[in-house]
């Protein structure tokens, strides 16, 4: 009786996280024109209306496959980028003696105090001296610094949790510090790299307001700025075609979320925040 | 821990990438960011006048940008609170141990990993007047009502909701939406840093506590409040930090309407920067907007830890 009312409880607040989603999957099959369905007749259109998905794949002045191939060249370089450098970071930082070391940690974990308001504009000049603006560069490389402190500070949690004795045995079969970090402790790290990988994915892919000012043409927009360009097209009407896109923007994410989730939620557990 | 005693110029090596990334990409963009704010730099002109602190003084004496601040205050009070204790309400709840709880924390984590475009949209559906999510429910209840009224004969009409709010376009309603909406986006990554604070409470102190009687509430108030005070601590910093730099959601349903009231910070140093080409004047928006993030988290911490001493005397 109790666990039935529990239950009652996850379901509705489940209800209200998927239903919007279950919305978008449906209105985005009916008519193209067709007012926004309502609940009642969500599931009922005229007829299924899968062409708008071709319609919107093959739209002319909106190439969105041009869009989903910007979001995966970027989003990739991102990944890469920082699992490279973090990792890399957290070696240093989790094995390595040096003077300055935890100083210069903390200024690592102060930088992400900084709200990314203050950067954007300086960020934008920078890249504009550059010659960046409107490339991929522009799009990889600026406005990663909460990634790098987080995938730096993430990986060093977990690097400092793996045994000693690996390293000593190492040390004696003549591993200099690159052949440790490579033989050793990055094969041992991979839950927390698939961690950060998994962050700086959706971060990248979702991200909308560096995206925006960093493209111009039309060539060069991920699908988060395609998306609202194709909505700034639409205004309020063509509710299906926008949905149709939205749908499109959103499986990667989704997909990616699903089979990556334990790595979500185990980031948050190993990033040592304790009760 | 004195460690390997191997002390190397190769530590450098390996944090050099790292360092030398962020003092471009952050360091030198903050240090930028108060270089401009000192000047009138207006993107399309060529020369930069030295203002000193002329841009702050015309900001603070802008009663748009007062506007601005105003608006992300209620925004911040709002969201924060309530973000916060429902987050922590749904841990409680898929912390218990029933079956399938991993599957509800998916669920509930899902709005946080999408395109926040894409959930704008979706939003502005459930907001429309009578063919909106909401609106819709509102129409049921209505029409409840009155089945309700004619099977016991009383008239109940008076008791009808109007179901043409047109939520996005009324002053009000436009934030009060806003606000439902962070609650929504940001409850599975609260609730996640929650859950792994409930698990780190030692299962000791409840069987202490059920030895002695104690209720559920006393169990919450007494064991799980007061051992979350470091989880419950870094969730609000995080989400007052991400509350003060509203963005997306407001570009794309709002625009800082109806009549400015949900023109927050952050999208009126966008109008500044990007419309209107005043990078100086955006700067020292956007140092404004990082003082008072400061403050405010500088003020959590200390009622907190204040908090904690009275707890620890007692």
């Amino acid at each position: 009786m109790r666990n039935g009312l529990l239950y009652g409880v996850l379901i509705l607040i489940a209800a209200s996280t998927v239903l919007p989603f279950v919305w978008m999957a449906f209105t985005s099959l009916h008519a193209p024109n067709a007012e926004p369905p309502t609940m009642a007749n969500l599931f009922a259109p005229d007829r299924w209306h899968f062409e708008n998905y071709t319609y919107v794949l093959t739209f002319r002045e909106l190439p969105i496959w041009r869009f989903a191939l910007n979001s995966v060249v970027v989003t990739s370089g991102v990944v890469l980028f920082q699992l490279t450098i973090c990792s890399l970071a957290a070696f240093g930082f989790s094995r390595l003696q040096f003077r300055g070391r935890n100083a210069i940690f903390f200024l690592f974990l102060l930088t992400m105090m900084v709200p990314g308001q203050v950067l954007i504009v300086p960020l934008y000049l920078i890249v504009h001296r550059f010659g960046w603006l409107d490339t991929y560069w522009g799009l990889i490389i600026p406005y990663q610094y909460l990634n790098t402190a987080f995938g730096t500070f993430l990986l060093r949690q977990f690097f400092v949790t793996i045994p000693r004795s690996l390293d000593e045995a190492a040390r004696l079969d003549g591993c200099g510090d690159l052949a440790l970090f490579w033989h050793v402790i990055l094969p041992s790290s991979r839950p927390a790299l698939a961690t950060v990988a998994a962050f700086a994915f959706i971060w990248t892919w979702t991200d909308f307001y560096w995206a925006l000012l960093a493209s111009s043409s039309t060539t060069m927009r991920p699908l988060e700025v395609g998306l609202s360009v194709f909505r700034d097209a639409y205004g309020v009407t063509r509710w299906p075609l926008q949905m149709t896109a939205a749908v499109i923007v959103l499986i990667p994410v989704v997909a990616v979320f699903l089979a990556m989730q334990r790595f979500f939620i185990r980031g948050v557990v190993t990033s040592g925040i304790k009760g | 821990m004195k460690a390997q005693g191997r002390s190397s110029g190769s530590g450098y090596l390996f944090i050099a990438p790292a360092t030398v990334y962020l003092a471009v990409f952050s360091v030198a963009p903050v240090l930028f960011a108060a270089y401009l704010s000192l000047h009138r730099w207006h993107l399309l002109k060529p020369d930069h006048p030295f203002v000193g602190l002329g841009n702050y003084r015309a900001l603070l004496a802008n009663p748009l940008f007062r506007n601005a601040i105003c608006n992300t205050f209620v925004y911040v009070a709002a969201s924060v609170p309530l973000g916060v204790a429902t987050a922590l309400a749904v841990a409680l709840l898929v912390s218990r141990p029933l079956r399938a709880v991993g599957l509800f924390r998916v669920l509930y984590y899902l709005p946080a990993v999408c395109s926040q475009v894409a959930i704008s949209m979706v939003w502005i559906w459930i907001l429309l007047p009578e063919v909106g999510l909401i609106n819709y429910c509102i129409g049921l209840f209505n029409r409840a009502l009155v089945s309700v009224g004619t099977t016991f004969g009383a008239d109940l009409a008076f008791l009808r909701i109007d179901t043409s709010t047109d939520f996005l376009h009324q002053p009000g309603w436009a934030m009060a939406a806003l606000v439902a909406m962070s609650l929504w986006i940001g409850l599975g990554p609260r609730m996640v840093i929650f859950v792994a604070g409930l698990q780190n409470i030692p299962e000791v102190l409840y069987e202490a506590a059920d030895l002695d009687g104690c209720n559920a509430w006393q169990r919450l108030r007494y064991i799980t409040l007061p051992q979350l005070r470091s989880t419950m601590l870094f969730v609000v910093v995080t989400t007052t930090i991400a509350a003060f730099q509203l963005f997306t959601p407001v570009y794309v349903m709002t625009r800082g309407g109806p009549q400015r009231t949900t023109d927050v910070v952050s999208y009126h140093i966008f109008k500044e920067a990007w419309l209107k080409f005043e990078a100086g004047m955006a700067a020292a928006q956007s140092y404004v907007l990082f003082a008072m993030i400061a403050a405010v988290a500088v003020i959590q911490f200390a009622l907190m830890r204040r908090g904690m001493e009275r707890e620890d005397v007692q």
